[in-house]
């Protein structure tokens, strides 16, 4: 240390005897008087610096541990139903046999699978159009108040509680469903209309985004050659957002897989493979909260529960991993 | 600065919670979790009972049946609330839980208007619910194809249903509702369906409801068990009840409740009954 | 002239489609306000709600909505605020911070009923705390934090990269930079993004039921004394909001005038998320244009 303060001595005082520019007053600083350990010391921006890193950098640490938490608690109760209760995982994903009562060779949740995979498909895919067409007309067709106004009112659409659209939908799409289309009303068909509401302002609010930062010089260039509008955004436009409308498309489908309530009023609730779109069935979800009050925590009817709660997880998974894989290809 | 207020606030919320846990433990709160179908009577018993004890806190929680049983078990509430049997339920050792049965709810088969049946014989009745009766003409209703809408697996009302009316053969796989707002919703508006439903959410012009061997569903038949379609309401303790528990359920189990909110609502005072039924549905006359 | 008809082809099908989903906009909200509006009623948003009779009134379930959201918001702050700080401030563009990116959008994307059924299992079973208020808290900041934290971010990156210059020039920390001049210009924003995903919260349902409860208890709302079992402010009781009433009432609801509640309830959901949003826009205008001008002079 005393090498140290030593040599620091030796560097200041080398400092002053090169210093050349007049008007500074190095020379008032006597070497004697230079504090070498409020020099060697972190300074007080330098420890404010690291306090506000750190704690901000906790705030990241929590969040990492919330997720660790709960895929370890749902994977954990997940689990069990095949190592503690030894389900066939095969059987659990293929068989539509579900009745979980009678024992581990009674669950299979494919029927809920192939379902909650409809719903979603059906829903982005009606979806999309409308998202596309309101970006657009937000984007290239309007400007200014018109837009804003739309927007806000499809921000709105996002704030509505879904067990108002699971009551919207059983009031108004179940009767208007049953008296076009015939059967109960009930069905993949109704829930798809009710989520097709639902992650219609979530796409289209990315796919606005998506088309905002298309460069305006595109644009440009594709008017000055003589293009008309459609032109423009068909071959300009909407090829230049292509990777951030799937995104955008991914990220409702995420939406329209997880939601439980809406879809759970108005699907009908009948565990079986659905064999038409008006045919009663179930999803993931509206098994999940039907059932979870009525199983006894520990036994398998409530294990198998969680693994519908951990599919779920997985699915939310691949849908990012999906986003990330379009993010990098782009 | 302001962020490290944030920081102090942030760390007295997380700590807040163990703290209070700790301060509730002491106080006399009782809270019962589990049957929604109980959960009306028990809020309104409790609301009551608070303004003679102001010092008592009662809470009460809907959540099902199961999980009424499984709290209980767990010692994390005081009562868990159940339409069934803690014998049948997988899981649950009833040999730790004590029973108080507190009422009795009936249940009805419910019809959609336009099939034009009132009444079905037990045997017809299990066969639509085990698919074997497909239209409704076959029971001497309209020409119309019968859709069952039925409880979800595990809810006490299904249990109940299928122990008496199906007595072990496997219901059809159809449509699942879990409460009895929504099936009553469903079946009064969707032609040919049919359920069941407890009897306080029955009293509704837009249904049919249906009388088995021309036994009508109505409270007076069921003490008898002239109306076979009932099952208790039960609220188990872990073990004996606390001394709070017990005043309240005492409370319950009186006369004030028994007589007059216990009708109110719909359901049948268990003083009432003539008969008693175990776990293994063997029914007894009181007396013999 | 194949193009310019294709053109016009093109600009009709999108105005159909847009004209559509106004439609469908107008519908919906117009729906919802028009059955639900004339049941709101000073008795109704006053008055208990009732058990089994006619005419019981949404009171508890208004004020739980409020004072949940207030305990989200002030569990879900400062952890956002760290957040989006560390993610648009400090954090080096590697693989750890694309891992921790990639971990809020998963949390942002997770099914609400698999976060309150977590929130079920963690927090009412394992810590203890029972169905109740902070339970709910916990679980809806879950719920809330990658929404708030993206939003934060985006606004404390709006900020000009000049200014942190300036602050960096006049010898600040890092920290004294973000903390005396980016966030405060970063103020409009964050507060719009803080009511826009209040918005969110206020009609979540799904991961309330099991962790907050389904039904009060007897609350006194004289009582201020926040340990006090009866008293309104009490965060362990157990407490039933508007979108968890709504839902209730049309599933297990005994009281015969079931459609009434449930409309006028949705109503007035649909009337507050409006406030949200409206409240949000001119908050965020008044503030940009007071601080704005402030520098001037």
């Amino acid at each position: 240390m005393a090498k140290k303060e030593q040599d620091l001595q030796e560097v200041v005082e080398q400092a002053i005897a090169q210093q050349k520019v007049p008007h500074v007053k190095f020379k008032g600083i006597n070497p004697r008087n230079i504090d070498i350990a409020r020099l060697t010391k972190p300074s007080k921006e330098t420890r404010q610096e690291r306090w506000g890193k750190g704690l901000t950098a906790l705030a990241i640490v929590l969040i990492g541990l919330l997720i660790v938490a709960i895929i370890g608690f749902v994977g954990m109760h997940g689990l069990a139903t095949f190592f503690t209760d030894k389900v066939n995982i095969f059987q659990f994903l293929f068989s539509t046999d579900w009745n979980p009562g009678a024992g581990p060779k009674h669950v299979g949740a494919a029927a809920m699978i192939v379902t909650s995979f409809a719903v979603t498909l059906l829903a982005a895919m009606i979806a999309t159009p409308f998202a596309i067409a309101v970006a657009l007309f937000m984007t290239e067709y309007e400007s200014g108040k018109r837009a804003n106004l739309l927007q806000s009112v499809m921000e709105l659409l996002v704030g509505i509680p879904s067990v108002v659209y699971g009551f919207l939908g059983l009031t108004v799409i179940v009767p208007a469903v049953r008296t076009i289309f015939g059967g109960t009303g009930f069905g993949i068909l109704t829930a798809t209309l009710i989520l097709f509401v639902m992650v219609l302002p979530t796409i289209t609010s990315l796919t606005v985004d998506a088309f905002k930062a298309v460069p305006k010089e595109l644009r440009k260039s594709s008017a000055a050659l003589g293009a008309t509008r459609w032109q423009t955004i068909f071959h300009v436009v909407l090829r230049a957002a292509r990777a951030r409308i799937m995104t955008a498309i991914i990220f409702g489908m995420a939406r329209a897989f997880g939601e439980a309530l809406a879809v759970q009023m108005a699907i009908g609730n009948a565990v079986l493979m659905p064999y038409n779109l008006v045919s009663p069935a179930a999803t993931l979800t509206s098994q999940l909260t039907s059932q979870m009050g009525n199983t006894v925590m520990g036994t398998l009817p409530n294990n198998a529960l969680w693994s519908l709660a951990l599919l779920l997880l997985i699915m939310s998974l691949v849908f990012n991993f999906l986003v990330h894989l379009i993010g990098k290809k782009s | 600065m302001r962020k490290n207020n944030v920081g102090k606030l942030l760390a007295i919320l997380l700590f807040m919670p163990l703290f209070l846990v700790g301060c509730s433990q002491n106080r006399q709160k009782i809270t019962i979790v589990g049957s929604s179908a109980l959960q009306p009577l028990i809020e309104q018993a409790g609301n009551d009972y608070h303004l003679a004890h102001l010092d008592s806190n009662i809470v009460v929680q809907g959540g099902g049946s199961g999980t009424g049983l499984s709290q209980v078990q767990a010692g994390a509430v005081q009562v868990g609330t159940s339409d069934v049997f803690a014998e049948t339920q997988k899981g649950i050792d009833e040999k730790k839980l004590t029973d108080f049965q507190v009422a009795i709810v009936g249940i009805v088969p419910i019809a959609n208007k336009g099939v034009h049946v009132k009444n079905l014989s037990r045997q017809q009745l299990a066969d639509i619910f085990t698919g074997k009766i497909k239209n409704w003409r076959e029971v001497g209703g309209k020409d119309l194809p019968i859709i069952v809408i039925n409880r979800s697996r595990g809810s006490g009302t299904r249990t109940t249903f299928e122990d008496l009316i199906l007595k072990g053969k496997e219901a059809v796989n159809s449509q699942e509702q879990d409460s009895n707002g929504t099936v009553k919703k469903i079946v009064s508006t969707t032609p040919g369906t049919i359920s069941y439903i407890s009897f306080p959410y029955a009293n509704d012009e837009n249904i049919q409801k249906i009388s088995i061997n021309h036994v009508e569903p109505v409270n007076k038949n069921i003490p008898t068990n002239k109306w076979p379609l009932w099952s208790y309401e039960h609220m188990y303790t872990k073990g004996k009840p606390n001394e709070a528990t017990a005043k309240f359920i005492k409370y319950v189990l009186s006369k004030k409740v028994q007589k007059d909110l216990v009708p109110k609502i719909g359901y049948l005072s268990i003083h009432d009954m003539k008969v008693t039924r175990d776990s293994q549905n063997k029914v007894t006359k009181i007396g013999d | 002239m194949n193009s310019k008809r294709n053109d016009r082809i093109a600009t009709g099908v999108i105005y159909l489609l847009v004209g559509i989903v106004i439609l469908l906009l107008v519908g919906i909200i117009g729906n919802i306000l028009v059955s639900g509006v004339p049941h709101l009623s000073w008795h109704f948003l006053t008055s208990a709600s009732s058990s089994f009779e006619a005419g019981g009134g949404i009171r508890d379930q208004l004020f739980n909505s409020l004072y949940l959201l207030l305990l989200t918001l002030i569990i879900s702050m400062p952890i956002a605020l760290g957040a989006a700080i560390y993610l648009a401030e400090y954090a080096a563009d590697n693989w750890l911070t694309q891992l921790i990116r990639t971990t809020i959008e998963i949390l942002s994307s997770l099914p609400s009923i698999v976060v309150g059924l977590f929130g079920y299992l963690l927090f009412v079973v394992q810590f203890g705390l029972g169905f109740s208020i902070i339970a709910g808290a916990l679980a809806l900041t879950f719920f809330n934090l990658p929404t708030l934290t993206s939003n934060i971010e985006e606004a404390i990156k709006g900020v000009p990269q000049t200014q942190r210059e300036a602050g960096w020039a006049l010898g600040l920390s890092n920290w004294k930079t973000i903390r005396g001049i980016v966030l405060p210009a970063a103020l409009p924003g964050i507060i719009t993004g803080v009511i826009l995903s209040a918005g969110r919260v206020f009609g979540e349902a799904a991961a309330l039921i099991y962790t907050a409860g389904q039904s009060g208890s007897t609350v006194d709302y004289s009582n201020w004394n926040m340990f006090s079992a009866t008293s309104f402010l009490n965060i362990m009781r157990p407490a039933e909001t508007l979108a968890v009433h709504i839902w209730k009432v049309n599933t297990e609801g005994i009281i015969p005038d079931v459609n009434v509640v449930s409309a006028g309830t949705s109503a007035l959901l649909v009337i507050v998320v409006i406030i949200f949003n409206l409240g949000a826009r001119a908050l965020g205008n008044w503030l940009y244009k007071r601080l704005t001008a402030a520098k001037i002079k």
